[in-house]
Order: C-alpha cells, then structure tokens, then sequence
C-alpha cells in the first residue's frame, strides 16, 4: 500500500507502512519476543500515568516477563510452531486497551502485526503507543521493529481495510457482529481466515448455601461491580443473568445479602446517567408487559434493575440491558442451564460453587455456548484462551515433520 | 373510560393545586382502572410492579410508562374496531414510530381540550390562518404524522387557510403578502414547527431583504428546539429576531406530544409553559424517580386525563426540563408552569461496542462484541 495520509501511524513513528508484509515469523514465545512485552510491562507500570488508569495497569501487570513465561509453559509443542506471518488486528472502539492484548498475543504467537486502534483518542492507546514506540527505536528492541504497526484510520476509508486485509493471513476482528459483517465484505488471501469476536452473552450462578457460608460477601459484591458497572454492563463478559441455586431459605437470604451488597459497592461509585435510568425501566416494562408472572423488583433507586424471571425460557439473551439491569431465576436444578444456552452465551461466572461441577455441566452437559467459566470478579480478565479460541494456536502453523 | 365532564366545564387554568390534585388523581385512578381492564400488557405491566390503586394519592402515584413503549408494544385500550386513527410520531430516520391509537371518543376529546386551551391564548374568534409549512405534509391523511395532525389539528382555530412554503420548502412571499392585503386589518393566526418558522420564514425573510407585516398576528409554534439551540436561538432570540422581519408581538410556544395529544401546554405572555386543568406536568430525578422540588430540573412526566383509547395517562418523556412554580405565574394562570431544557442526552456507553444499533425495535443497545 501506498503511503497514504488518511492512515495515521501511532507506532513506530517513521516506519515504512508496508515493509510489515515481508516479515519472517518467530517461533511462539520467542525470546525477543517476551523481552519487550516484558519490558514494555515495566515501563507501563511505572509510569505515573498509570496509577489513575486501572485497565493500563492490568495490560501491563498481565505482561510482567514472569507470566509470560508461565504462559508458555502450556505449549509443549511450541518446536513445532511457527507464527502464521502477517495479523492484521481490528480493535474495538470502546475498549481502551484491548488493542494492546490483540497485538501482545500476535507477537507471542509470532507473528507481524497491523492493529487499528479505536479511533476516539483514548489516553491509554496514546500512552502504550508511545511506549511502543520508544522500545522499537532503542537497539535492543530494533529487531521487531517491523513486526508492529499501530494505525488508525476512519471505519469508514473501507478500501484501506481491503488493502491490510489483502495482505494478511490471519484477520482479527473484534468489535461485534456489525463490524465483522463490514469487515468481511473485504476479501482474504485464499489462505487467510478470520478470528473474529463477535456479540456475545454472559451470565452468572451462585450456589446459595456455598455463597452465604463463605463469607467474603463484600468482595464477591466488588468483584461483581468491575465485571458489570466498570464498563456499563457493555461487555460481552459482563452478566445480564443471575441465576440461583439452592435450597429456597437459602437462595431468599442469598439473594438480599447480595443485591444490598452490590448497591453498597454501586452507591457512589457509579453514575447513573438519566438515559440509562429510563432505558432500563423501559426494557424491564416492555419485558413484563409480554411474560406474565414476571416481576419487576423494588428498590431503593434506579441503580439496579432487576426482573425476577417467572420462566427460564432460551431467547433472555435478546433481552439483555446496560448499566445494572439484571434478570434473575432461582434454578431448580443446574442442569436447567443447558435449557437456555446457546452460542452467544460466552462467560459464566460463578461464586459458590464449585468449578468442576460448572466445567462438568458445560463439556458433559454438552452446551451449545459458554466457553469461559471464571469466578464473579474475574470476567474481564484476559487470557490467551480467549472466546473459545487457542489465540496463540489459531495464531499459529504447526509444522508437520515424519 | 372515564366522563370528563367536569374538566370541559371548568376554565383550563381555573384549579389551585388543591383541587386540582384532588380532581387530577381521581381522574388519573379511574383511567388505571379502565386501562388495567381493557389492556393486557398494561395490566402485566402494573401486575409487576405489585401495583394497588389504594396506595395513591396524588398523580405522581400513578405508575407511569416510559414513552417509547409506544413504539415497542402495541398498547390499546378499546377493541380494534374502534381505532378511528392512529397516529404516528414523525421518528427520526431508521426508528420506529409511536402507534396512538385512538378511538372516537378519546379523538373528540382531545380536539374539545385543544380547542379551550388554545382558545384562552387565541380568542374565540377563527382567525384568517397562515401555515408555516407545505402542503405536502397533509397530503397523506391515512399517515398522521406528528407534524400533519399537529396542523390540522390547530386548523381549527383558523379560516381561510394557506401555506406558506411550496412543496419544496421556500417561503412564497407574495402569496403571504397577497393574504395578508385580503384580510388587512384583521388579526392573523399563524401556525408552524418553531424549526420550520425559524428556518423557511425567518431566515428566508432576512435572505430576501423583505418584509412582512404580521403585527396584528399571533403565532403559536412548538416542536423541538434542538436545532435552534444548536445555532444559540434561544426563546428570547427567537422572538426578538421575528419581531424585527415582521413585526409579530404575539408569540406562544407550546409543548406536547403525539402521545398526548389535545392537552397541550401553552406558554403565557411571560414566556412560561403552562399545565392545564386536563394534564399535569411531574419532573422526576433519574437516580429514583422520586418527584424533584420545584426549580429541580429532571426528566419530564405528563399525565393527562384524555387517553381513553390507550393508556398513556402517565408517561415518561424523554425530555428534561424544571418546574418554575405553581399557581402564582405573573400571568394570573393557576396550575404549575415550566420549562423545558430539551432532550436527555444520549448515554456514552463504554464496553465493546464499535458502534450501538440503537434502534428502537431492540429491547437495549446491542454492545458489539466483549472484552
């Protein structure tokens, strides 16, 4: 592609657009590699920018040298890995940092990478840019100073799209079922393929007696504000669905202690705009007004809704709402899940209750959907196993020899 | 339905808050009940909330809907049959309307609390009238967009009438000063959208270099001020700017809606909106929805006691605004008056969204994939 002034090169400055397609890839893991994600993580933690911006700091705590290198130690097979050459890398536009991830897991992979980053200015993409871009001009790092292209450009300007997507093996596209479908319309090589992350829905089970034996309720009730309020429910990790399991006495003083515990965590914390106040009470209205029996319950204010579900019925995901709007239903049994789960169904989250009997209800069970299963106040963690992909796998060719 | 009789015979700003509280929320009561009965959703809707009738007792007890269920749920109140019109919201591009639908009753109703509210404004007397709009927009009638009901149904008050835009939106100026020579010397009524008065009169007049004599009109506009606040045309602005192209000293705005329609709320001469007998305005705080303190600005509740046909008696606009005070405007209307400050804005959502579809047919604003 030609030197063009609609594309803006965040990172590194000066550095010829293009030259990225003629990279030779690294094995996974690579050295270089993790000496400059490892060294990236502590400039960024380091700097006083930082302390006020909690979602830099976890991109820079994930890639401390240390637990790259624990990472690694789950591909036995990385001698036979080599990265798949070039990943052109669609960032979303209201996630701040998760380019940043995108990028880190195409170097671990071993690839070059072209990222678009969102095109709102974030002080977080400018910051890790500039770090970026100091690393790749010192001597140690020189050598993967063409594996990265930080750019951003219009959505709109699709004939660039279709210029990076022309030369790219792999294509990551995040950013939700609209932007895969624009995306698309943008052709792959014959051999190229896309990882796309697309809408998905999320959910919570507690198990009552576990939940109110463990104590601990304040921190679950934390845990459950970052997987929610910190991005106004608007993450495809955040739950829309509480579900509850346990005997009734249980699951009743369950419930309160719960919900009064996140309105502590809420109140103050978060503001509730006017508009989000009106759609929730709207959505929670136009639900009831169609599934009789539901009910909307009272609470002291507008910061969380919520719809205590007559009927567990597939199709809830349709009816999922931002900025604390929760249904919630007292599970019979756990198998009653799988009743509801389809593919867009991605994380579930759980407190009191055991992983392996989740685990063990998702792979036995045979769901259509979930493909994380984290603790309440995990959900916005990332990790290399990401919405059901191996990314460093997918990201990589295996190397067949007999 | 409910027989409102005793609101036709009283004076629209005749009631101090007393008995208008008293009148109001039994009126409001008795619309619940009706509109509980004849429609299904609404009944879930109040069945949901644990709702019981004898926990009322002032209109702000009412439960109220969100006025976009009117472009999510079919929501009527009398049998199909009955539906003598409906009327549409004109919604922007790519949204769905609100459906009113409206039997004979409710639709006579809305026209009588039309006419004796403007008519307090106006006088009695039908004015030669003069349309701020093309004609195009009431071609259609089996479509009653907000703007094509909003003219005919201020068509009332006038005779005679002509429009002064052609069908492609520019100011006929001779035929407006044709019209006016006919009837010189006597008052004229002129009606349009305070975007459509502001953009294809006022400034079609200053780009022309000519004038009009409307100093012996009245002009009642309403509609949003979105656009004009964009071009800093505040209230004041307006009036003083059409006053020196035309001479017009009479100027009322008024706030309504398609999903209430015929009870209005008039400005005064002092430039306040005023409630009538017939409705009320409630401004809510969006932490809880509790009622705000006079001169607490929030998001904007009208009730009114016309909705017969559909149970839209409490809604819950999406227009923020304050209640300036209540039965002591200089103008000597009693009632509450307010302002309106214009549209809640749009929340900024962070999470992973490229871009929100943010229609109206989806229960929420799809975030667009997960971080």
């Amino acid at each position: 592609m030609a030197p063009d002034d609609r594309v803006q090169l965040l990172a590194p400055a000066g550095a010829e657009l293009m030259r990225i397609g003629d990279v030779r890839p690294l094995q996974p893991f690579a050295p270089e590699v993790l000496a400059f994600l490892g060294e990236l993580s502590e400039v960024l933690c380091a700097d006083p920018r930082t302390r006020t911006l909690p979602d830099l700091y976890a991109f820079g705590f994930w890639c401390r040298r240390n637990s790259l290198e624990a990472m690694r130690r789950s591909y036995p097979e990385i001698n036979r890995r080599l990265g798949r050459g070039l990943v052109f890398h669609i960032a979303p536009a209201n996630v701040p940092v998760n380019f940043a991830y995108s990028l880190a897991a195409g170097l671990l992979a071993g690839n070059a990478n072209v990222i678009r980053v969102p095109s709102a200015e974030f002080a977080q993409v400018g910051i890790i840019a500039e770090a970026i871009d100091d690393l790749l001009s010192a001597s140690t790092h020189n050598v993967l100073r063409d594996h990265i292209r930080l750019v951003r450009y219009d959505r709109d300007e699709q004939d660039i799209t279709a210029s990076f997507s022309s030369t790219c093996d792999v294509r990551v596209i995040w950013g939700g079922d609209n932007t895969i479908d624009t995306i698309r319309q943008q052709a792959l090589p014959s051999r190229g393929f896309d990882v796309t992350f697309a809408d998905r829905y999320s959910a919570c089970v507690i198990g009552a007696e576990g939940y109110l034996e463990k104590g601990k309720q304040s921190s679950v009730a934390q845990g459950f504000y970052n997987d929610t309020y910190l991005f106004d429910q608007n993450a495809c990790t955040a739950p829309h669905l509480v579900l509850w399991l346990g005997e009734p006495g249980a699951v009743q003083r369950a419930r309160e202690v719960f919900w009064s515990e996140l309105h502590a965590q809420v109140q103050g914390r978060y503001a509730l705009e006017a508009r989000s106040a009106i759609d929730k009470w709207a959505n929670a209205l136009r639900y009831v007004a169609l599934h009789a029996g539901s009910r909307i319950v009272e609470g002291q204010d507008n910061l969380i809704t919520r719809v205590e579900l007559k009927k567990l019925e597939p199709g809830i995901e349709n009816w999922h709402g931002n900025c604390g709007f929760f249904f919630e239903y007292e599970l019979v049994n756990l198998e009653q899940v799988l009743t509801i789960v389809s593919r867009r169904y991605q994380t579930l989250s759980y407190a009191g209750i055991d992983k392996d009997v989740l685990q063990n209800l998702v792979t036995s069970g045979r769901a259509l959907g979930i493909d994380r299963v984290v603790p309440i106040g995990r959900t916005l963690e990332f990790a290399l196993e990401w919405d059901g992909y191996d990314l460093i796998r997918t990201l990589s060719r295996l190397v067949t020899v007999l | 339905m409910i027989d409102l009789t005793p609101w036709h015979s009283l004076a629209p700003y005749a009631l101090d808050s007393a008995a208008k509280k008293e009148l109001l929320t039994r009126g409001l009561l008795d619309l619940t009940a009706h509109h509980t009965a004849q429609c299904q959703p609404y009944r879930k809707m109040l069945d949901a909330q644990g709702f019981r009738a004898d926990t009322v007792s002032t209109p702000a007890d009412i439960p109220f809907l969100p006025v976009r269920l009117f472009k999510q749920l079919d929501l009527l109140s009398v049998p199909l049959e009955d539906v003598v019109k409906t009327m549409t919201s004109s919604g922007t591009s790519g949204q769905t309307p609100s459906r009113i639908y409206l039997d004979r009753t409710t639709s006579a109703n809305q026209t009588k609390a039309l006419t004796r509210i403007v008519t307090a404004v106006t006088g009695a007397q039908r004015m030669p009238m003069i349309v701020v709009d093309s004609p195009a927009v009431i071609k259609d009638r089996a479509l009653f967009s907000a703007r094509g009901a909003g003219i005919l149904g201020f068509s009332i008050f006038g005779r005679d009438r002509i429009f002064a835009l052609d069908d492609s939106m520019q100011l006929d100026i001779e035929a407006v000063a044709r019209f006016l020579d006919k009837h010189a010397g006597s008052p004229v009524f002129v009606f349009g959208f305070t975007f459509m008065v502001w953009q294809h009169l006022y400034k079609a007049l200053v780009t022309s270099g000519r004038k009009l004599d409307l100093s012996q009109a009245i002009l009642v506009h309403g509609g949003g001020w979105k656009a004009l606040v964009k071009e800093s045309v505040s209230s004041a602005v307006f009036r003083d700017r059409l006053k020196e192209v035309c001479g017009i000293q009479r100027v009322h705005d008024y706030y309504g809606m398609v999903e209430q329609t015929g009870s209005i709320y008039m400005a005064c001469e002092k430039g306040h909106l005023h409630a009538s007998t017939y409705s009320d305005i409630i401004v809510r705080r969006a932490h809880d929805f509790a009622t705000a303190q006079i001169g607490e600005p929030g998001v904007i509740e009208v009730v009114s006691v016309l909705p017969g046909s559909y149970p839209g008696h409490a809604l819950l606009t999406e227009d923020e605004g304050v209640i300036l005070g209540e039965d002591d405007c200089a103008c000597g209307r009693l009632g509450k008056y307010f302002q309106v400050h214009g549209r809640i804005k749009s929340a900024e959502l962070r999470g992973c969204s490229d871009a929100y579809a943010a229609s109206a047919d989806h229960p929420a604003k799809r975030p667009l994939y997960g971080a």
